[in-house]
């Protein structure tokens, strides 16, 4: 199809505080055109799209919209310009009505102009909805709909933009293969009606049946493009992948001892877990890797007792323990290293004696209740030195560290209170590059005195280069678990993705 | 990724004392402004100043309300709220008072008893909380309007009155066992002392904080948060037990109808000395700081005989004012704000 140009992006490229997300990346869209961009976890595509739809603003590059040189600053002015997004978390008023939330902001009203024209809403609703063969009441409370039906919505918002270009981010996620179909119709509805769709998705096999062109990103530097018609998932896979050897590092020849001393048997969760079972060894690193959404944090925080389970147990040194709650975990040895440390982990607002001791208080008290101060700040002293925060002092609150040292009075707080199993969620989440290498260095350390880890990574080298196994997860299951030797980038990013039930086609 | 990493080293600025000063930011302008009001009374009208205003006039209106807020900062900085202490005193003052009556207690076991009964109320407070996982202003709101009720109905819309059965319950409040020193301030200083220690140097006051500087991430860290925060709710309930106690020794008799209206003139206190609505920063003195201004500004504005209408406008205005001006060190601070 020669078909015009949309939108055109050259040379951009993003900085964040440590961190180059984008560097001279390009990406087109043509009229009628379904382009996919791939990628790894944190290989830039939302910082890509952020960039296109005036989240964030570029700090080079050119974007020409049909033809124009275009600066977008902001939300308001991408959609002024035709350019809509849709979010993987969708953004929808759960109270109002279909039509409501169709037009939100942009209400039709009554001569007056003071009292709402909601007959008039409807009827735009109709006519927008049966224009794309949507099957949705307009009247409808949008929380009461499915997923589904509420990612209708968000494109029937986004189409009633009059843009040319809707972005999709992840819009399957959580839809099922029946509910997928129905959106790859409405997509081919957008598409035989000239827009341009940037579709993001992490599922490889709905590339071949929607999409036009694939383009690839890596470590926020654009790769290639190529014809859907003309490729095949392996060779994408391996453009994402790309050939990393060089920091391909493997941990050392670890001696791991074979007593278990965590064993999680067949747990399900009522919304994604299915049958999840494995064993974690004594001074072990057992790396999970999968993409976002496969269910990681989801298995960590019901083996913290922080979610519910449905079904399973959960066995430590060979005896079932019963956790209701993190107290529960925490008391049988387990802790919990969040991804969101602010959220989940640190109390922000106070310093790091405090937060050191957190987990530990009745250690650090009298049978009155009275706390030993001295003790704890000896404590908080002591794990400064050890793990080397810097800081100037205990009394410093964690909110003025920097993200690594945060990182590492959450440690300092699971190290106090002795734990066995230590769960690590995205260890380097937020860290910067230099800090990275002393995180890996500490967790090593770790297992070698004899802890058992769990660690939950988006980033494959990093996996590799820690784990002495790998658990892979997908769609809340667990699609393989393998030995470091046995496993590549590749083959990882296979099992991370196969999202298929049938598996056997895998082994 | 996206985040933005702060530098460790951030300058810290000048010497120690300096660093104090801008900790204590908060409770010394508090402390500033206590100062300067009761110096403007004092010059508008000297007899402000005379030991007998201050101790009888002052302090001892502070009493009552300084011992619900002592109570109220400890729920406050968990980051919740207790609506129910006005008329939860007033149903501890009936019950109490039909008690002592009915047992013949002594002054002691009579206090005891008080404060036991407000402890069980403020209990019943955490347990809505947590079992019923109700938001506190929710819990809080019914269980004053029911305290409110059972007061009324026990006392069966009458006062009672202690001071001809009781021996020495009006010494309670009104005797001096230190010479020219009503008790009844003392009791609030001692009351003051204990909450300080126990919000400062105990495990319950080291959780009050995180519950309210995280409560997920003090729950993760295995702390039992929903046992704290019914002890936290029950130590509120025991110095409201003690307000009653004060409250009907001060008047020979306990009034069913009157509490209602005290939570929130102790939810000011706390406020103007800058506990955080937010939860997680807090103290007791700045609270007793803060019930003092606000008993000064009263007993002030009626010595300048400004008509009592006036005088709740001004400490309206005193409110806002503390806490935007709080409001607006805290955002030069790079604090959070209320």
């Amino acid at each position: 199809m020669a078909s015009a140009q949309l939108l055109s992006l050259t040379g951009i490229s993003k900085e964040f505080p440590g961190v180059k997300a984008l560097q001279n990346v390009r990406f087109d869209l043509n009229e009628g055109e379904v382009h996919a961009i791939v990628g790894e976890n944190g290989a830039g595509k939302s910082t890509l799209m952020k960039i296109i739809s005036g989240i964030y603003k570029k700090d080079s590059g050119e974007i020409l919209y049909k033809g124009k040189s275009v600066s977008i600053s902001s939300p308001f002015e991408a959609q002024k310009l035709g350019i809509s997004i849709i979010h993987q978390e969708l953004n929808l008023m759960p109270h109002l009505t279909v039509a409501e939330n169709i037009f939100i902001g942009r209400e039709d009203r009554r001569p007056g102009r003071v009292f709402l024209d909601n007959s008039k809403l409807v009827d735009g609703a109709t006519k927008l909805l049966k224009e794309l063969d949507l099957n949705l009441d307009p009247n409808a409370i949008v929380g009461e709909l499915t997923i589904a039906k509420q990612q209708m919505v968000e494109i029937a918002k986004a189409v009633s933009y009059r843009g040319s270009v809707i972005i999709m981010d992840e819009p399957t996620s959580s839809l099922t293969p029946a509910e997928t179909e129905s959106l790859f119709k409405i997509i081919r509805t957008l598409k035989a009606s000239g827009k341009g769709v940037v579709y993001i998705s992490h599922r490889l096999e709905e590339l071949e049946k929607i999409t036009d062109r694939i383009s690839v990103l890596r470590d926020g530097e654009y790769v290639q493009t190529l014809k859907t018609s003309e490729t095949s998932i392996p060779e994408v896979i391996s453009l994402m992948v790309g050939r990393k050897v060089a920091q391909d590092q493997r941990p050392e020849n670890r001696k791991v001892s074979s007593e278990v001393v965590l064993r999680v048997a067949n747990i399900s969760d009522r919304h994604l877990l299915k049958d999840i079972s494995f064993e974690l060894r004594k001074g072990e690193i057992l790396g999970f890797a999968g993409l976002m959404g496969a269910g990681r944090t989801e298995l960590a925080r019901v083996i913290m007792g922080a979610d519910p389970k449905n079904v399973g147990e959960i066995y430590l040194h060979g005896k079932e323990v019963k956790i209701k709650g993190p107290s529960d975990a925490v008391a049988a040895g387990i802790g919990y290293l969040s991804e969101d440390r602010k959220r989940f982990g640190l109390l922000l607002g106070q310093d790091i004696t405090f937060n050191v001791i957190l987990s530990s208080i009745p250690r650090f008290s009298n049978k009155f209740g009275f706390l030993k101060v001295k003790s704890a700040t000896g404590i908080a002293r002591g794990a400064i030195d050890q793990l080397r925060v810097r800081t100037p002092s205990e009394r410093q609150y964690v909110k003025n560290l920097s993200g690594g040292n945060q990182q590492k009075v959450v440690i300092a707080k699971w190290l106090t209170r002795d734990c066995d199993v230590l769960i690590f969620d995205e260890p380097t989440r937020g860290i910067d590059v230099g800090a990275k290498d002393e995180i890996y260095r500490l967790l090593t350390k770790l297992a070698e005195e004899g802890k058992s880890i769990i660690m939950i990574s988006s980033e494959l080298p990093e996996v590799l280069r820690l784990s002495d196994r790998i658990a892979v997860m997908c769609n809340g299951r667990l699609t393989a678990i393998l030995d470091n030797k046995d496993a590549t980038q590749t083959n990882i990013m296979e099992y991370a993705t196969k999202f298929s039930e049938d598996l056997t086609a895998v082994n | 990724m996206s985040e933005a990493t702060k530098s460790a080293n951030q300058p810290e600025g000048g010497s120690k004392v300096a660093a104090l000063v801008r900790r204590e930011l908060g409770r010394l302008t508090a402390v500033a402004s206590l100062v300067v009001i009761f110096t403007f009374f004092t010059i508008m009208r000297p007899v402000f100043a005379s030991w007998q205003n201050v101790s009888g006039g002052i302090l001892m209106s502070t009493t009552v309300i300084g011992l619900l807020a002592i109570g109220s900062t400890f729920v406050i900085i968990t980051g919740g709220i207790d609506l129910s202490v006005g008329t939860s005193m007033a149903l501890v003052a009936i019950i109490t008072g039909k008690t002592v009556m009915a047992l013949d207690l002594n002054v002691w076991s009579g206090i005891l008893f008080g404060m036991v009964v407000g402890g069980l109320l403020g209990a019943v407070n955490g347990l809505l909380i947590t079992l019923l996982k109700l938001p506190p202003f929710i819990a809080t709101l019914a269980t004053m309007k029911g305290a409110q009720g059972l007061a009324l109905i026990v006392s069966d819309l009458k006062p009672i009155l202690f001071t001809t059965d009781v021996k020495g319950w009006d010494s309670i409040a009104q005797g001096n066992i230190i010479p020219n020193f009503p008790n009844g301030v003392l009791i609030l200083l001692v009351a003051a002392i204990v909450g300080s220690i126990i919000l400062n140097k105990t495990v319950l006051g080291r959780y009050t904080f995180a519950i309210g500087s995280n409560t997920e991430a003090t729950k993760l860290s295995g702390v039992k948060v929903n046992h704290w925060l019914v002890a936290i709710y029950a130590l509120c309930g025991v110095y409201v037990g003690l307000a009653a106690v004060v409250m009907t020794s001060r008047l020979g008799s306990a009034q069913p109808d009157l509490g209602l209206g005290y939570e929130l003139e102790a939810i000011a206190a706390v406020i103007i000395g800058g506990t955080s609505l937010l939860g997680g920063k807090g103290t007791i003195s700045g609270t007793i700081i803060g019930a003092l201004i606000m008993s000064v500004l009263i007993n002030g504005l009626r010595i300048l005989e400004l008509q009592q209408e006036w005088q709740y406008v001004v400490v309206g205005a005193v409110i806002l004012l503390a806490v935007y001006g709080d409001n607006v060190r805290r955002r030069r601070a790079g604090e959070s704000v209320n």
